[in-house]
């Protein structure tokens, strides 16, 4: 049981750092971003590929499936999404399924469809005995990366003026602007790192779901929605714990009650959508 | 001595640790021309969203027509004839005002349900749409998007469309706000006019309008109720005059 | 009581409110044309009665989202029901199609109706989200209880003639394409009908101003409940029109690809007017089949550049551009959703 334990908070921590990216974007910018596993995936493909054809090793690959995806949003997001940030809700929807719908071809039309795996250094591999529980070295390796991760980011934005500033324009975009915060790369920033986040995410993760494959953005654009939605558009907390108890109900359903399988995520997001539609953390304003 | 249209009794409403309505009570007679006044950010808007059931209050209790309506929605309330205008319009824009106020009365004659007949049939609710219209000078744009209308009318067609509902009681909030100075003198002749059996409660800051309207003031301040009385007396009333000298110094 | 003459201000009300009523003559050009299609070109039958099927599919999307301004992700979840509906009642035995269609869409309709609650708390994205769940739950369902629906095989079926006296399996296409086309239309009256009814009038000041709405006594939550329903049993007619022609069912159909192709589809028509629909498909699965012979493995790319296209340019411009030529035609509702 332990194992399903930390299977699930391991899935629960991956989810997390895919979708912080997502949730600080929607609460930040009020924009349902659809393509988000998009920059997830680019991040997976950077560290398939540079380990495969390339033979960089695992650790060092990481960064760079950060950086890219920083790279291609912070280029997207001052080209195109900028100028949808006042837009319905549908229109961001329609706006981002079409740049997932234009992203998954491109992806295979360039790497094919088969799946692109992600072969695990040796140091990885294998497990380890904790007090007669065997754990996977890579499910620790994950917990470890990830929790260092939301740790970082906490701190950044509780201690840093940077932080300060972006939790100002969340709060208030208008009044932070008046007050000579500089919204716009708040935005650009904000963007860059999120889908930075989500390809880090997705190169951490692409061993647990079996390699990158062009249909990764849709496969898991309901799960990130699902975790955002739950956890509601408060940050970083929200993510985490929405994604923790979407990680452990996820592995443990599956591995308990096999037939219901996935069924049961999304029973769990209804229900917390018809309990509190806002999300299980609201900000204090109730936005 | 009939019984009050419209009773609020004990009502708060609490947000975190705001108070902004605390513990009004206060009634509202029959064909009544009340105005309630009293300084920016005292609650007045509130005040009229806890009556009309667009929230729900901390405490209290709101009664129409003797009827406790505290736990009914909005719309059940209009049905019971508790009607009101919105300090920014809420028209609907690609309706035109024909449509819109035909709406109205089909909803009130509670046929708005009906999925087959064509809408717009009908002499009594073509006679009442034309009569509305005109009284509030709305023949000439009737069968155009509202959007396309000038405000001043649009702020009129909204006086129009809480009419059609055929109120016991009309909440006007803020009726002349944002209306440019040469269409002001239509919402005054608007509401001057309006049916003698309807009870009205205005919400107002432009003062002559309240002096020339209201034939009793409540003040509000800080979500409480100050006092009550004759426009007369208001003026006269030392802390009255405390409270919107003391915001004219301070704004 | 004797009527009074009516004066010059009530006639010019009375025409302006029932300005829509009348069926134009472009109105009834359109629907002889495509019965003219229909019968012109037998060997494109199977052709034409996708069209069809999707258009009556996106005609429901157009009753929540152009008319109630209510957004969905999942409207393919009413579709799958259906058409899944229709396959297992043929494979136990009905045989009678317009019994098993009636059927299927009354089972979408109930559907509907269940989780219409859903969507009346919380914002367009938590509509989004939860319509979107839905869908894939029952994709999830239908996955799961592989003895009854085939699972990812999907299930083949065989239905009787309609009527008793016209088959329209894969010997009568020509038969098929008309049996849609007949439902089509049946169903486009009714939704036009209400459409201009004053439940329809409503629906519209939904869509424009819920607060204002609500304001005037209008009770929106159960309006809403009852067109969602509604909607929810013509997405279902359209599955079982699709599972009775073309005699077979697969999972595919709860993908989250059909409810964002139909409402595609709906944009491109133009949401509001009950003919975008219609239209829309027309225009998506023509455009398809053309990219589709050249380049089939990246149609799924030029639907996403058109939907970029499509949002950046800005819907409302296009739509205005539209309507203008359009105006002359049709009755119009107006606005693109």
């Amino acid at each position: 049981m332990l194992t399903i334990l930390l299977d699930g908070i391991a899935y629960g921590m991956l989810l997390f750092v895919l979708s912080c990216g997502l949730s600080v974007t929607l609460g930040l910018m009020n924009f349902i971003n659809l393509a988000h596993g998009a920059f997830a995936m680019l991040g997976g493909y950077v560290t398939a590929l540079l380990m495969s054809r390339a033979g960089v090793p695992f650790i060092a690959t990481l960064p760079i499936a950060f950086v890219v995806p920083a790279l291609v949003g912070a280029a997207l997001e001052r080209t195109l999404y900028r100028r949808l940030y006042g837009a319905s809700p549908l229109d961001q929807v329609l706006f981002t399924i079409g740049l997932v719908f234009m992203a998954m071809p491109i992806a295979n039309f360039f790497l094919g469809d088969q799946p692109q795996q992600v072969h695990l250094p040796a140091w990885l591999s294998g497990r380890v005995e904790f007090h007669g529980v065997g754990i996977g070295v890579y499910r620790i390796f994950t917990i470890g990366i990830c929790a260092t991760i939301a740790t970082a980011l906490q701190i950044f934005l509780v201690g840093t003026r940077f932080g300060a500033r972006l939790r100002a324009c969340v709060d208030d975009a208008r009044v932070a602007s008046g007050l000579g915060v500089n919204v716009d790369m708040m935005f650009a920033v904000t963007f860059a790192v999120g889908s930075g986040l989500a390809g880090l995410g997705g190169a951490l993760a692409a061993d647990v779901v079996g390699g990158i494959d062009p249909s990764f953005p849709l496969r898991f654009m309901v799960t990130f929605l699902i975790v955002v939605t739950i956890g509601g558009s408060n940050g970083i907390l929200g993510a985490l714990v929405g994604s923790l108890l979407l990680g452990v109900l996820d592995v443990a359903g599956k591995y308990y009650v096999p037939s219901i399988g996935a069924f049961i995520i999304y029973f769990v997001m209804v229900v917390t959508l018809i309990l509190r539609p806002q999300g299980l953390f609201v900000r204090g304003d109730g936005r | 001595m009939s019984a009050p249209v419209l009773e609020s009794r004990g009502l708060s409403r609490r947000f975190g640790g705001l108070v902004a309505t605390d513990n009004v009570s206060f009634t509202i007679e029959p064909g009544a021309r009340q105005a309630l006044i009293g300084p920016n950010g005292a609650g007045k808007t509130t005040l009229i969203n806890l009556l009309t059931g667009v929230i729900r209050p901390s405490e209290g209790a709101v009664l129409l027509q003797g009827e406790d309506v505290t736990a009914l929605s909005a719309n059940q309330r209009v049905r019971r004839g508790l009607a009101r205008t919105f300090q920014i319009n809420q028209l609907f824009p690609d309706l035109s005002p024909a449509e819109s106020l035909g709406l109205a009365i089909g909803e009130r004659n509670r046929s708005g349900a009906d999925f087959w007949r064509v809408a717009g049939g009908g002499k009594a609710m073509l006679a009442e749409i034309e009569e509305l219209l005109t009284r509030f000078g709305l023949e000439a744009a009737m069968d155009r998007p509202t959007r396309t209308l000038p405000y001043g009318k649009q702020r009129l067609l909204e006086i129009a469309l809480a009419l059609a509902c055929r109120p016991r009681v009309l909440l006007l909030d803020e009726p002349a706000a944002g209306v440019p100075e040469h269409e002001r003198h239509d919402i005054l002749a608007a509401l001057a006019a309006l049916p003698a059996d309807v009870a009205i409660l205005l919400i107002e800051h432009d003062m002559d309008l309240v002096f020339n309207f209201a034939t009793r003031i409540s003040v509000l301040v800080a979500g409480r109720l100050l006092c009550e009385g004759e426009p007369k007396a208001i003026a006269a009333d030392e802390r009255v005059r405390a409270v919107y000298l003391g915001e004219e110094a301070h704004g | 009581m004797i009527a009074a003459p009516a004066s010059p201000g009530f006639e010019r009300i009375a025409a302006h409110l029932q300005r829509r009523a009348r069926w134009r003559w472009s109105e009834v050009a359109f629907w002889l044309a495509l019965l003219a299609a229909v019968l012109a070109f037998p060997s494109r039958a199977g052709f034409f009665n996708e069209i069809l099927i999707a258009g009556l599919f996106a005609l429901s999307l157009d009753l929540i989202l152009g008319l109630t301004g209510i957004v969905s992700l999942g409207h393919a979840a009413f579709f799958g029901l259906g058409a899944y509906a229709a396959a297992i009642l043929s494979s136990q035995g009905l045989a009678d199609p317009t019994l098993g269609l009636l059927i299927a869409s009354a089972l979408s309709g109930a559907l509907g109706l269940a989780t219409a609650p859903l969507l009346l708390r919380g914002s367009d994205l938590t509509r989004l989200m939860v319509t979107m769940g839905i869908a894939l739950m029952l994709g999830e369902v239908a996955n799961r209880n592989a003895d009854i629906t085939g699972g990812a095989d999907g299930l083949n079926l065989t239905m009787g003639p309609v009527l008793g006296l016209f088959p329209i399996d894969f010997t009568g296409q020509r038969n098929a394409a008309l049996y849609s086309l007949g439902v089509l239309f049946l169903l486009f009256v009714l939704a036009r009908r209400l459409a201009q009814s004053p439940f329809g009038l409503s629906l519209s000041a939904i869509r424009e101003n819920r607060l204002r709405a609500g304001a005037l006594g209008i009770s929106t939550s159960r309006r809403i409940i009852a067109i969602y329903a509604v909607a929810a049993a013509y997405a279902g007619a359209a599955g079982a029109l699709l599972a009775q022609t073309t005699q077979i069912v697969s999972l595919d159909l709860f993908d989250f690809h059909r409810s964002a192709d139909v409402m595609l589809m709906l944009i491109i028509g133009g949401a509001g007017y009950l003919y975008g629909g219609i239209i829309g498909a027309a225009i998506f699965i023509v455009v398809k089949d053309v990219i589709s012979g050249a380049t089939p493995e990246y149609w799924e790319f030029w639907i996403g550049a058109m939907l970029v296209v499509l949002v950046l340019v800005g819907r409302e411009r296009i739509a205005a551009h539209a309507r203008r030529t359009l105006r002359m035609l049709v009755p119009l509702k107006g606005r693109a959703a």
